[in-house]
């Protein structure tokens, strides 16, 4: 029964050694899980479809035919011909739809991944040194906050006047905060753990336990909460553009198209409604996958 | 409690002088002279410049900024219009009821509808019920609100014709569409955490000790598991009161409501600088408020925190 | 003289969550007599806690379920019960359980006197006369338990680990149960802390006449408190008897021969504890024969293909091929 010292620990390194490769293979068991989630598939499908559109937009279609006006065929509701139907200036609308989603991804894309860097950046600072630092930090997102988004937004495009540079910048000014909240939070919820205070009595210097443990362990929220950020930077930007304070026409724009259509509501719903769909199943695609990842990364929260 | 509360609205004060801080320093960006848009594009350099020098647009940003703050904290005085040549403060005073009613009653709606379908949603999980609502506010949390705001129109005011589409002009019924535009969306986002917050509580080891006790399957619920999972519930019903104070903004100009948000955008396209600084101040403000109510009930349902200021 | 409160016969639990349905408890037979304390042991995962949840039937009801055996307590099978009559009659009631971890499972937003008011005065309809008053019950409990009735109005947050416990063994004991399920009730208390709730909860025991069933993996609090011991392998057990049985007698399951192994002894000096060697083995995937041959150091061929019967001498029986009647291994002597 005895065991003899040199089996047992050969036994603990085999041991070791399994956990290790375990842990190496965490993204694909993510990845694996994702791929069981019949939501998370859909919706990655459909974003591949609208991301390969939106590059390859000028390969498949001309150009030219987003902003070239013809009224004989204005107001044609969806047809073979037309897929969504045209606009007011006889313009395709399907097509204005593909080169309009250049712009809404990348406000939303390009927006969620500057403020979460800057508000990354500042949340773990403030999570990593603490004290003053902290509090300085923290005093000015509780007062960022403090203004309601979209109002905050509304005031830098003011500010900037309408276009997509300056919707792009208020809109990270606006998402900056709560990004370093996040951050921050998730930052200190790991400090405290006791792996890292594990990684740090075994001697791991700081630099090592923030590549090591740190980062590695706050990517998975960060990473979900991200996929979402995305979905409503771009419901925040359909609805500045339909206010007027961002995309400026004949640049399509999904929500600046609807702002278009508004006026047709009556007679030509479909100029309203078939942008909207898009926008919805765009937005409900990065939600769907956000979730879908969080449960992928965090199986127990499923049942 | 005393304590807590005043502690809390101590805080209120740097944190409104900050938003002040935030809006006035952005708004200051804004390209153009004042001068030239009160008096138009004929008038003399001489009237600017004068004109100027009476506003106090010539001294630093500092003595600007604290002139500001003193104008609003002593004589209630928040500038004049560029637009209207009327003190700003009139003109945001008419349009606030209007305004608020759309965001308070988007905010019941939302936590009426939110709140009982997040328990009730999760209570059945895995039910058809659950996976109805579950699907629902999925959709309605990803639908833009001006979308969903002209959906409404075409169903409810041109098929059915049973509501106004816009305008305060038809009393009560005016308000319907825009308080269902403001607070299903943010209804939704209630119900998603209420029911997630809950299927975590109905886990919790206190919950089978009540189980264990013999406790009837309603008063676990309702009495232990909800009790908590109110917690961070109500901290998202109070933080989503800023987007339902954006979303009415949106709202408002969709159905043509004149209120601030309307307002808003019409000073913001004819750079009446005062009129917008003031106005996202008034709604900062009332978020500020709500935010403070919101702590103050979480302390009366938190014993852990009421107990820190009850000595 | 002896009465039966409970006896459980091939107990059955499985879990499925996943694609293999885990085997929790698999096939579990018990009998305790009223007054009497059973010792419930064995390590992490070998279906200690799932038996409790079993008798309460408190089994995670999605993934948790009952396969097969019976739970006979105070002549009922509690596995046929309506549910209703399970929690008004039997939750509470009759069958307590304190569970492991105190600092969790009292619910951290109602004041304890509230959360001990609540089992009293669901249960006390039919047992007392008019004098009763429930304020009254949870003071008396709560001084039974050693914390002033003045404390009543106190959160769990403003309690510290042992006196948490206490307020869970005070709702535990509040409607004076025939049996009292504790579930490692001291494994998350400090050591001190842990002789006193224990010596409280054997004084109560004794003045009550609660049966209980004690579940623990410290050898030291079965000696103490209990009267009958039961040894858990992989969802079955594999030697029961009396304190004696267990802790004097010479035959022994290995595996009960491994355990007391891995404890220091004062009287026997030793350079090194012996632990047992390997793992238990996952529930999802048992092995065939006896559960435990891959880890025996006595292992036979037969035990890789058949489960052991249970060896019986007195009170005392154990499930192992070594003490099998037809002994394999005088078979191939003879």
């Amino acid at each position: 029964m005895k065991m003899s010292f040199r089996s047992r620990k050969r036994k603990e390194n085999e041991e070791f050694a399994n956990a290790y490769a375990q842990g190496h293979s965490m993204a694909g068991d993510i990845w694996r899980r994702l791929l069981r989630d019949k939501s998370s598939v859909v919706s990655m499908g459909f974003l591949c479809l609208i991301v390969l559109l939106a590059i390859f937009a000028n390969v498949l279609f001309d150009e030219s035919l987003v902003t070239m006006q013809n009224t004989a065929i204005r107001n044609n509701p969806p047809s073979w011909e037309h897929w969504f139907g045209t606009d007011l200036y006889g313009r395709d609308i399907f097509i204005r739809m593909v080169f309009g989603s250049r712009v809404s991804l990348t406000i939303g894309i390009v927006t969620m991944g500057v403020s979460m860097i800057i508000g990354g950046l500042l949340g773990a600072v403030a999570a990593y040194f603490g004290g003053k630092i902290d509090g300085i930090i923290m005093r000015f997102t509780d007062m960022f906050m403090a203004i309601p988004e979209t109002l905050l937004a509304l005031c830098v495009v003011a500010a900037m006047g309408a276009s997509a540079v300056s919707l792009i910048v208020a809109m990270t000014v606006a998402a900056v905060p709560g990004n370093c909240r996040l951050v921050r939070s998730t930052v200190l919820s790991i400090v405290d753990t006791e792996y890292v205070e594990a990684a740090r009595a075994c001697g791991m210097r700081d630099i090592g336990i923030i590549v090591k443990e740190i980062i590695p362990n706050s990517l998975g929220p960060i990473i979900v909460v991200s996929t979402q950020g995305i979905a409503n930077l771009m419901l925040t930007a359909s609805s500045l553009s339909y206010l007027g304070m961002g995309i400026q026409p004949p640049n399509p724009e999904w929500g600046a198209m609807i702002s278009e259509a508004r006026e047709f509501l009556r007679s030509d719903p479909y100029m309203c409604i078939i942008p909207g769909i898009v926008i919805v199943l765009t937005a409900l695609s990065f939600n769907l996958l956000g979730d879908g990842l969080r449960d992928a990364m965090d199986p127990r929260l499923k049942d | 409690m005393a304590k807590y509360t005043i502690k809390r609205l101590l805080i209120l004060i740097p944190i409104l002088f900050g938003v002040a801080f935030i809006i006035f320093t952005i708004m200051d960006f804004t390209p153009g002279d004042p001068a030239i848009r009160i008096l138009g594009p004929e008038s003399s350099i001489e009237a600017r410049e004068q004109l100027r020098e009476e506003l106090g647009l010539n001294e630093p940003f500092w003595t600007r900024f604290f002139e500001y703050i003193r104008g609003i904290v002593f004589d209630l005085d928040f500038g004049t219009s560029y637009r209207t040549n009327n003190p700003v403060f009139s003109d945001i005073f008419s349009r606030m009821p209007v305004s608020l009613t759309v965001a308070f009653l988007g905010m019941i709606l939302a936590t009426v509808m939110g709140l009982p379908l997040g328990v009730y949603s999760a209570v059945k999980q895995y039910s058809k019920s659950d996976g109805f609502l579950r699907v629902a506010s999925t959709v309605l949390v990803a639908m833009p609100t001006f979308w969903l705001a002209m959906l409404l129109i075409l169903i409810f005011s041109l098929y059915l014709g049973w509501l106004p589409s816009g305008g305060i002009t038809y009393g009560w019924t005016s308000y319907i569409l825009p308080t269902i535009t403001v607070g299903v969306p943010y209804g939704s986002k209630i119900l998603r955490m209420t029911r997630s917050t809950m299927l975590e509580e109905i886990r919790q080891d206190y919950v089978r000790t009540a189980r264990s006790k013999g406790l009837p399957e309603n008063k676990i619920i309702y009495k232990h598991a909800l009790k908590n999972a109110l917690l961070p519930v109500i901290t998202t019903i109070g933080s989503s009161f800023g987007a339902i104070l954006g979303g009415s903004v949106i709202a408002e100009s969709v159905f043509n409501l004149p209120g601030l948000g309307t307002l808003i955008v019409l000073s913001i396209k004819a750079k009446d600088t005062p009129c917008v600084l003031a106005s996202v101040l008034l709604l900062a403000f009332f978020f500020a408020i709500i935010m403070l109510i919101v702590d103050l009930i979480y302390a009366f349902i938190d014993p852990r925190i009421k107990a820190k200021y009850a000595k | 003289m002896s009465e039966k409160l409970l006896e459980i016969k091939d107990l059955k639990v499985q879990y499925k969550s996943g694609d293999t349905p885990v085997c929790a408890v698999n096939g579990v037979n018990l009998t305790l007599e009223k007054g009497e304390t059973l010792g419930l042991v064995g390590e992490t995962g070998a279906g200690k806690t799932t038996t409790a949840l079993a008798i309460l039937r408190l089994l995670p009801e999605r993934t948790g379920s009952i396969e097969s055996g019976s739970i006979t307590f105070d002549g009922k099978n509690l596995l046929e019960m309506p549910e209703e009559e399970m929690r008004t009659m039997i939750r509470g009631e009759k069958i307590s359980m304190i569970f492991q971890d105190p600092m969790t499972s009292l619910n951290p937003v109602m004041t304890v006197g509230e959360q001990i008011a609540e089992v009293i005065s669901y249960h006390s309809d039919s047992k007392e006369g008019e004098d009763f008053s429930v304020d009254k019950r949870v003071d008396e409990v709560l001084e039974m338990v050693g914390i002033p009735a003045t404390r009543k109005d106190e959160y769990p947050h403003q309690f510290s680990g042992g006196m948490k416990q206490r307020v869970v063994i005070a709702m535990a004991l509040s409607c004076q149960p025939e049996l009292l399920i504790a579930d490692e009730p001291t494994t998350a208390l400090d050591v001190t802390i842990q002789a006193q709730v224990l010596s409280m909860m054997s004084d109560l025991r004794d003045k009550l006449g609660t049966a209980m069933i004690m579940i623990t993996h410290d050898l030291g609090i079965v000696a103490n408190v209990c009267d009958k011991v039961a040894i858990m392998y992989a969802g079955k057990i594999i030697e029961s008897g009396t304190l004696e049985d267990i802790f004097v007698n010479e035959n022994h399951h290995p595996y009960t021969v491994g355990l007391f192994g891995a404890i220091p002894n004062l009287k026997v000096e030793t350079k090194r504890l012996s632990p047992i060697d390997g793992l238990m083995p996952d529930p999802s995937a048992l092995p065939t024969g006896c559960y435990f041959h891959e880890r025996c150091p006595h292992c036979m061929d037969i035990c890789k293909k058949t489960y052991p019967d249970v060896y019986t001498e007195g009170s005392h029986s154990i499930a192992c091929h070594l003490f099998s009647k037809n002994d394999p291994k005088e078979e191939t002597n003879e």
